[in-house]
This record gives structure tokens, C-alpha cells and sequence, in this order.
């Protein structure tokens, strides 16, 4: 076991996927990402990494180039933000339709405009369908071990897609938290060498990236669909084997105080912790409150969802991004969606939250339960509301 | 395999036997540019992946589940062909260092039309010859956006008619002057930039070669007849581009570390270019007074790369 140390939260990201004998990383500088790339080409300048490491010209060919990179076999990384990651769209359903297993740390900023370098979900919300596997970091530790399990995740041989790991910009990025690094050797024992599938060399000549119309194109889309639904098995596995050799468990939806609750909160994100605070706040003063913690967003994992709100009467929901003129934040509508069959589900309210950077503090968290608590609770009357906003 | 017919005759020491793109794709007849693509893998040889550009040679080789390709091949999207060929360089690299893959040398290439290269994959190109990775990027220049129906590039010639600069009442066609890639990657101070033709074969042969011996990036600039677009009979377009040549509107020569070389083929005297132009429904309507003012400015530019010729050429000649 690694000994606790205080760190960034950017840098440890950078340590730890040193850790994973990575063979290339591409990366474009972009705020609050750039800590992250900083480290890693320290790594490979003090000859920590032995990798190639691409300074490209900009995030599109970031994500190219590990998309090449990836198609030798190589154990590609890069990291982005925001506009960075909205100029690299284009490429991310190519990379799982390749079925590559590419490794990508998103610092979550705002999208423009304006431009706003602070944190928010709306850069990652757009990449909901681009079959990527994508988890959410609540805290510095969960961005260490989520980017570590990552490449063990994408790399298993019934997977085979790409991953992302959000991590909240600056509110995780720039912190400063007492870490457990991994050692060396731990990260040797739990992730094995990349075997890829098919690779780009001579030895034996693969065509990648076909061109398929209408008489292939449906079979590749479910084919990817598959994919993605069964890597759910491959993620509980590996963050089983994680519990056991670092005795912390992941699952893809934690609960804080949930099973007697009457009303529960739901957040995604850095913000939980926050939250969580609320929940204890409420239960001091005799509110059954509690807290569901989404971290698995694709595969959304259905099942564990229904559990987590089955016995509450009211449902929060919090996003971090904002589905215009829409049936409310994109949280919201995957949750309402995944319980839409359920005859006993709760009322679900949905708040826009904490966007470019604005803070969501305890007293805020516990105001949402107030209000919510206030109504008479009628479930046709699911909406969505900006909190916090000037008017 | 396919053997080229008379093959034995004519060349059997100068072009490799093999072919790497196989018959089947689905080009148009007489399409130059697919020529050229099968000459540059018979010059590249079997340690070779290419990275191609969304375009005419992607989508007439890659039809799934087939695929013309003997090599490594990958095509990712429109815009980063070079981009796609650094990571796959920087991905063989650091697995021939650490021992995973076997130790023979193989030569990435990068590969896309005049738009893929010249607009939108303009950026890609000119970071990964900035970055000097160890890679061939070939331009196979047709003047057009030929794939999606002859749209006009900044590859596209004064005065030419495409689908999106159409000759009308009050238009001429492409109202400004082709990009002068070339010499844009000149002044990335790469290694070799050279301008090639398939329909000059050991010519171009012979560059992909040098730029297969050079360690770090080099540019070929393919120019290569479309008689779909350029609207003239399909068996002419060797002779088209030979006009090309002959004319000075696509002249061939090579820098090598910013030394400069007009390609033997080269004639001495140019033709006038309205024997390029009269075969080419694209110029067909082209005043006598615009054919002028065209060849004013080809005769400035090839007067201009003869000087370079003259003074940039190296100690020895």
C-alpha cells in the first residue's frame, strides 16, 4: 500500500497514469487540463515514462493521433477540457467504433460562450452518445484509482472501447488532498500488458476504418451498442478486484443515508461531497434525507439506480449542464427515463446547478431539500429549474 | 497478383512487381489518382502503414467487409490523415523500443486529397512536419473536392468550373490562384518536398523512393488528372497530365534541404497552356483575353522556380 500523501489532484492524475507503462500520450494544452500534461511530459523528460510523448497542434489531432497510435497497439492517453473535447467530438465515436481502447482524463469545464474556463458537466454532456465508456471522479482518490482501473477497463478483451474519466476542473484539478498513490509494483499486479486484437504493422496487414453503407452500417451500430451495454460485467469485475488489493470498493452508483430515505439528492461529480454534508444536516434535524452518487454514466447502469431510489417518495435530481429548451438537464431526463416504468417511482425534481464554476455550498444543498420537501409532491409535475439564478 | 501487361518488357528492374493496392476497388475509369496511389505502394513496398484522408481513394478501396489493401491501412476522418500518421509513428516507435513488436523499419504514410490536404486537413499536416516525425505525407492533388461532386478547393485553378465556382453569365469560373502547397512546405524546412505525376511512373517512383530513405518528414506532391471532374475522355488523362507538366502549370521538381531541382522531365521550352486547356470541359469557357492572363502568371511562377532552380541548387552541380 502506498503511503498518503498531499498532492494535486492534476499531478497525482499524471503519477498514476505513469504507473500504467503507457506507451504514447497526445496532448494539447487546455485550462484546467494542463497540469496534467505538464506532469506527464515531466515524467517522460526525467525518463520516469518510457513513452512517446506528441506535443500536437491541437486537440482534434490529439485525438487522432492516440487513434493511430491505439491502432498499433500502443497504450495511448491524452487529456483535455471543454472546448478541447468539443473539437475532438468528431473523432470520439470513430475511436469506439474502432474499438480502440483509448484512455482519456477530462478536466469538466464550461463550454463556451462566454467563454469560462470553470467547472461545469457541458463539455462531456455532448459526448453522451459516442460509445465511449465514460465514469465520474467525486474526489481526488477516485480520480487516481478511476484512472488507473481505466486501462484495465478499455483494454480487456470483451471491452475493447474507449473510456473517459471526468474529473471535476479546478474544484478536483487544482486541489491540494491527502492521496494514496499506488506503488509500482500494486499497478504491475493489477493491470496486465495491453494484447491488442488487431494491429497496424506489416507483419500482418489489417484494414481499419472501412467505409460500410447501409448493408453493414445497423449491425456495426448494435454491434457497438452491444459493446458498450456488456462492458458493465468487465467494470464491476475490475472494481471488485480493486476493493480487494486496495480496500477501496467502487460501485456504479453509491448511496449515502438512501434506504430509509423519504427524499434523496442525486449528483454526479465533485459536488457529492458537498451534498453530502446537506443530507447529514437534514438528518440532524429528524428529515429522512439521503444521497445517490451516479459515478457509472455509460454504461447507464439501470438496475442500481431503480434500487438506490426505490423506497423514496422525492427524488432530486442535480445536473451540471443545460439541455436548452429540453425536458430538463440531461441527468434528469436519463433518470426519469430509467425509472419511467416504474409504478412507484418518486417525484423527481430537477436543478440546474453550479454552472461555470459557480459554487454550490452546504446551505444551498439543503435549501433544494427544503423546497422540494415544501411541495406537495405530484409526479406529473416534473420540471426543471435554474437554482441560484439572478432574475 | 496482377502483372502489369508487357511488364516484363519494359521495366523489370524499376517497378516492383507486387501489387499492394489489388484490383477491385472502385475507382472511376481512367482515374489518374488511383494509378498513382497503386505506383506509390509498388515504390513504398510491404513495411509500410498508411494513413488515409475520407476521400476518393478512401471509400474506392475500403468498402466493407472488403478492402484493396495489401498494407496496413487505416482511415480515420477527413481532416487528420497527418495526424493519424504521428500517432501511428510515435505508436511503433516506443513498441519497436520496448521490444513488442518485431525490429524491421516500416515507413508511416499519410495520404489525402487536395482538400484533405490543402483546406481542411491544413493544420494536421503542417504540426506533424513541424513536429519532423518520421513519415511520408503524400498530396494527391485533382484540383478538387472530387468525392462529393466537384467542389471547388484552394487546390482548384484560375479560372476553372466546379459544382461550387461554377462558369456563369457573370463568372469565370475559380476566381483566385491555386495554393502553392509546395512551397508552404518548403517553408516548413523539411528534408524533401517534391512534386510528382503518375503520368511521369519511374519519375514519381523514384521520389517516393528518396523520400522512403529520408529519416523524417517529407511532402510529395502528386498531381493527378480526374477526367470525371475535369470533364475529358477517360483515356486521356496520362496525357493530361503530362500537358500539365509540359505547359508548366504543374511543373515537376524536388528540395531537398532547401535546394532546389526541376525534375529531368522537365522540358526546356513549355507549351502554351491552351493545349492543356483545349481537352478540359472545365475551362471550355475561357475567353482568349483570361487564357492570357493565366499563361502570364504560369510563365511568372515557372520563370520564378527556374531562378530558385538556379540559385538554391547544391554546391555540387
Amino acid at each position: 500500500m502506498g503511503k498518503r500523501l498531499g498532492m494535486e489532484v492534476a499531478v497525482a492524475v499524471a503519477e498514476a497514469v505513469g504507473l500504467c507503462n503507457i506507451d504514447m500520450a497526445a496532448v494539447y494544452p487546455i485550462t484546467p487540463q494542463s497540469h496534467i500534461a505538464e506532469h506527464l511530459s515531466d515524467l517522460v523528460a526525467d525518463g520516469k515514462i518510457d513513452a512517446e510523448f506528441v506535443t500536437v497542434e491541437s486537440e482534434h489531432s490529439a485525438m487522432s493521433a492516440v487513434i493511430g497510435a491505439s491502432g498499433t497497439g500502443a497504450r495511448s492517453y491524452t487529456a483535455t477540457s471543454s472546448q478541447g473535447l468539443m473539437l475532438m467530438h468528431e473523432l470520439l465515436p470513430i475511436a469506439s467504433a474502432m474499438r480502440l481502447p483509448i484512455t482519456m482524463a477530462i478536466a469538466n469545464r464550461a463550454v463556451s460562450g462566454p467563454l469560462n474556463i470553470l467547472n461545469d458537466h457541458s463539455d462531456i454532456m455532448p459526448q453522451r452518445d459516442a460509445g465511449w465508456i465514460a465514469v465520474f471522479a467525486e474526489n481526488g482518490q477516485e480520480a487516481i484509482d478511476l484512472s488507473i482501473q481505466a486501462f484495465k477497463i478499455a483494454e480487456h478483451k470483451d471491452v475493447m472501447l474507449p473510456v473517459c474519466v471526468n474529473i471535476d476542473g479546478f474544484q478536483l484539478t487544482h486541489m491540494v488532498e491527502p492521496l494514496e498513490m499506488p506503488t509500482q509494483e500494486e499497478v504491475n499486479q493489477f493491470l496486465p500488458p495491453f494484447v491488442p486484437h488487431a494491429t497496424l504493422h506489416p507483419a500482418k496487414p489489417v484494414t481499419m476504418g472501412a467505409f460500410a453503407m447501409s448493408d453493414y452500417f445497423t449491425e456495426i451500430m448494435k454491434a457497438k451498442d452491444e459493446a458498450v451495454k456488456n462492458s458493465k460485467k468487465v467494470i464491476l469485475d475490475v472494481w471488485n478486484e480493486w476493493g480487494k488489493l486496495f480496500g477501496r470498493s467502487y460501485k456504479p452508483v453509491e448511496t449515502y443515508k438512501a434506504d430509509d430515505a423519504d427524499i434523496l439528492m442525486l449528483t454526479m461529480g465533485s459536488m457529492g461531497e458537498t451534498a453530502q454534508m446537506a443530507v447529514d444536516e437534514l438528518r440532524d434535524r429528524g428529515v429522512k434525507a439521503g444521497l445517490v452518487k451516479l459515478r457509472l454514466w455509460r454504461p447507464f447502469p439501470f438496475p442500481e439506480i431503480k434500487a438506490a431510489v426505490k423506497n423514496a417518495k422525492k427524488l432530486i435530481v442535480t445536473d451540471r449542464a443545460v439541455s436548452f429548451g429540453g425536458p430538463g438537464g440531461p441527468v434528469f431526463s436519463e433518470i426519469k427515463s430509467a425509472l419511467f416504468a416504474d409504478t412507484r417511482r418518486p417525484a423527481i425534481y430537477n436543478y440546474i446547478i453550479g454552472l461555470g464554476g459557480r459554487d454550490v455550498a452546504v446551505n444551498e444543498f439543503a435549501g433544494m431539500f427544503e423546497k422540494v420537501l415544501a411541495d406537495t409532491g405530484n409526479v406529473a409535475a416534473d420540471t426543471y429549474e435554474f437554482w441560484g439564478v439572478r432574475e | 497478383m496482377n502483372i502489369v501487361e508487357n511488364f516484363d518488357l519494359y521495366a523489370p528492374r524499376l517497378i516492383n512487381k507486387k501489387e499492394l493496392l489489388s484490383a477491385g476497388h472502385r475507382a472511376c475509369s481512367g482515374c489518374a489518382e488511383v494509378l498513382a496511389v497503386r505506383l506509390m505502394c509498388k515504390a513504398l513496398g510491404e513495411n509500410t502503414v498508411i494513413a488515409s484522408a475520407t476521400g476518393c481513394m478512401e471509400i474506392v478501396s475500403s468498402m466493407f467487409p472488403t478492402t484493396a489493401w495489401e498494407v496496413p491501412w487505416v482511415h480515420v476522418a477527413f481532416e487528420n490523415a497527418a495526424a493519424v500518421a504521428s500517432g501511428i509513428e510515435a505508436g511503433l516507435k516506443a513498441l519497436r523500443k520496448k521490444g513488442r513488436i518485431d525490429d524491421r523499419y516500416v515507413k508511416v504514410v499519410g495520404m489525402a486529397g487536395d482538400g484533405g490536404t490543402m483546406d481542411i486537413g491544413f493544420q494536421a499536416l503542417s504540426g506533424a512536419m513541424e513536429r519532423g516525425h518520421d513519415m511520408i505525407y503524400v498530396c494527391f492533388d485533382n484540383e478538387a473536392y472530387m468525392n462529393t461532386g466537384i467542389q471547388r478547393s484552394s487546390g482548384t485553378p484560375m479560372g476553372a468550373s466546379t459544382t461550387t465556382a461554377p462558369a456563369g453569365k457573370v463568372s469565370s469560373g475559380q476566381k483566385t490562384w491555386k495554393k502553392n502547397m509546395p512551397e508552404i512546405l518548403v517553408a516548413h524546412n523539411i528534408p524533401y518536398v517534391a512534386t510528382a505525376c503518375p503520368s511521369y511512373p519511374l519519375d514519381f517512383i523514384r521520389k517516393i523512393e528518396k523520400a522512403k530513405s529520408i529519416k523524417g518528414p517529407s511532402y510529395i506532391h502528386c498531381f493527378s488528372a480526374c477526367p470525371t471532374g475535369w470533364r475529358c475522355p477517360s483515356h486521356q488523362a496520362i496525357s493530361m497530365g503530362r500537358l500539365a507538366v509540359e505547359t508548366g502549370v504543374f511543373p515537376l521538381f524536388e528540395v531537398e534541404h532547401g535546394h532546389y531541382h526541376l525534375s529531368p522531365d522537365m522540358p526546356k521550352k513549355l507549351k502554351p497552356i491552351k493545349d492543356y486547356f483545349k481537352g478540359q470541359g472545365r475551362f471550355r469557357h475561357l475567353t482568349p483575353v483570361e487564357i492570357d492572363m493565366i499563361q502570364e502568371k504560369v510563365t511568372t511562377e515557372f520563370k520564378k522556380l527556374t531562378e530558385k532552380a538556379k540559385f538554391l541548387k547544391t554546391g555540387t552541380e
